[in-house]
């Protein structure tokens, strides 16, 4: 089946990517909207690999100082020392508390590094108009996307411990730059799992001679998927 | 049933359906409510017809906005060292950020903890109810849908209940602690939020909304 089948795009039309209507847009049309919700209609998201390269590397740069500034200060009895990502989860492991710091290191560590990776790799699938198993890299994009914002764990801790804890020579907490940096790469890497456009991934591995013609009736389309 | 937009449609199809993730076209399948259609090519879940309806959803939605006043109303943690005693709220957290200087984060932390949730609460009244009382649909009720669906990803109360937890384990060997009232209504509104999601059918209300009179 898998052979026969046809692409929305090949058979004239655009999806819209709000309310999932079915749109054909006269020809000659650009910027079309969809009649039904008003989102701007695209055929695939404009300039999708420019804007997720883009977002990507700024991501690989961000993600730099927000590993080696401090995110946090906790000063107790007048002593303390900046916290950055990686001493606050060795904190954790050394206070014996072993599911809280993986639970930590997973959030803030390998998730966004997992997910800069896979963007870089999808990327470059792409880029290279690879035929290796589409099923699978499809998965990993869907992935790429639900999981970032579980990233955002560290930034709301800070949040919550400079709200409670100020009790002026006793304890006080300070948040710290690399909070500011790492609140940057979660939301960059947010944005450049958006514009990636899955379909890219699909449209490497049409056949290139043509055979099947850009704008085919619909009707025609269905019966070959029966 | 069909509307067309300034001439600049020639057709919109309601019998066909296309995959988000890999383009692939198909003829709309009939579900059964309870039934998901996935894509064959690329496995995404094309679209599923879910066993509740408005009134649930609305219903979740009335639940989740009197848990989110209190929640942010009521403080989170009571704090308790040699005697002296702190209380905190989320914003009082934001305002804390800001006043160190971390504007950026403070920004952040009140657009995904406080006013992505609120937006998407009033949204959705703003949509369904109407659409549930009259049979009507509001004025300029599809952008605000849209809105809302655009707003979701950045709604992230359920991560910000676990940076809860996390904060409240990092606290206790300091100081003892008690657990205000917005603590508890954190925890229900991230429940409330997440069945509110899982409920609501956003295929079918796409269909009403097209169906109701304006």
């Amino acid at each position: 089946m898998a052979k026969h089948a046809i692409t929305a795009a090949e058979a004239g039309y655009l999806l819209c990517h709000c309310c999932h209507l079915l749109c054909r847009p006269q020809p000659g049309s650009i910027h079309s909207r969809c009649p039904r919700c008003g989102a701007v209609l695209h055929r695939r998201k404009p300039n999708s690999l420019a804007r997720t390269w883009a977002l990507t590397l700024t991501a690989y740069i961000l993600y730099i100082p927000a590993n080696l500034l401090p995110i946090m200060t906790v000063t107790m009895s007048g002593r303390g020392e900046p916290d950055t990502i990686l001493s606050g989860v060795k904190e954790l492991i050394v206070g014996g508390m072993w599911p809280l710091a993986l639970l930590v290191f997973f959030a803030s560590i390998t998730v966004p590094v997992l997910k800069l990776l896979a963007l870089t790799f999808l990327l470059l699938s792409v880029r290279f108009g690879s035929h290796w198993r589409p099923w699978e890299r499809t998965v990993l994009y869907r992935l790429t996307e639900s999981i970032g914002r579980w990233s955002m764990i560290d930034v709301f801790v800070i949040t919550i411990l400079v709200a409670v804890v100020e009790l002026g020579t006793l304890a006080t907490i300070e948040a710290g730059a690399g909070a500011v940096a790492f609140g940057g790469v979660v939301v960059v890497t947010m944005f450049a799992a958006m514009s990636f456009d899955p379909r890219l991934i699909w449209d490497c591995m049409a056949p290139k001679d043509g055979e099947v013609s850009s704008h085919s009736r619909p009707e025609g389309a269905y019966r070959m998927q029966r | 049933m069909m509307e067309s937009c300034a001439g600049e449609y020639a057709v919109a199809e309601y019998a066909l359906v296309a995959c988000h993730d890999c383009d692939l076209l198909f003829r709309k399948p009939r579900l059964r409510p309870g039934q998901k259609a996935r894509c064959p090519r690329c496995g995404a879940v094309l679209f599923q017809r879910k066993r509740s309806g408005m009134d649930q959803s609305l219903a979740l939605a009335c639940t989740s906005l009197v848990l989110f006043i209190l929640a942010n109303a009521y403080p989170l943690l009571r704090m308790n060292i040699a005697g002296r005693v702190q209380e905190g709220s989320l914003l009082t957290g934001i305002e804390e950020l800001y006043s160190q200087g971390y504007w950026e984060i403070s920004v952040l932390v009140f657009v995904v903890t406080f006013l992505a949730p609120l937006a998407k609460m009033l949204c959705l009244f703003y949509v369904l109810l109407p659409l549930w009382l009259f049979g009507r649909r509001a004025p300029k009720a599809e952008r605000v849908f849209r809105w809302m669906e655009q707003l979701s990803p950045w709604a992230m109360t359920e991560v910000f209940m676990l940076g809860i937890l996390v904060a409240v384990v990092k606290l206790a060997d300091l100081a003892a602690l008690t657990p205000g009232i917005a603590l508890y209504s954190f925890a229900g509104l991230m429940v409330t939020m997440a069945a509110g999601d899982a409920m609501l059918d956003d295929h079918e209300v796409w269909e009403r909304l097209e169906a109701a009179d304006g």
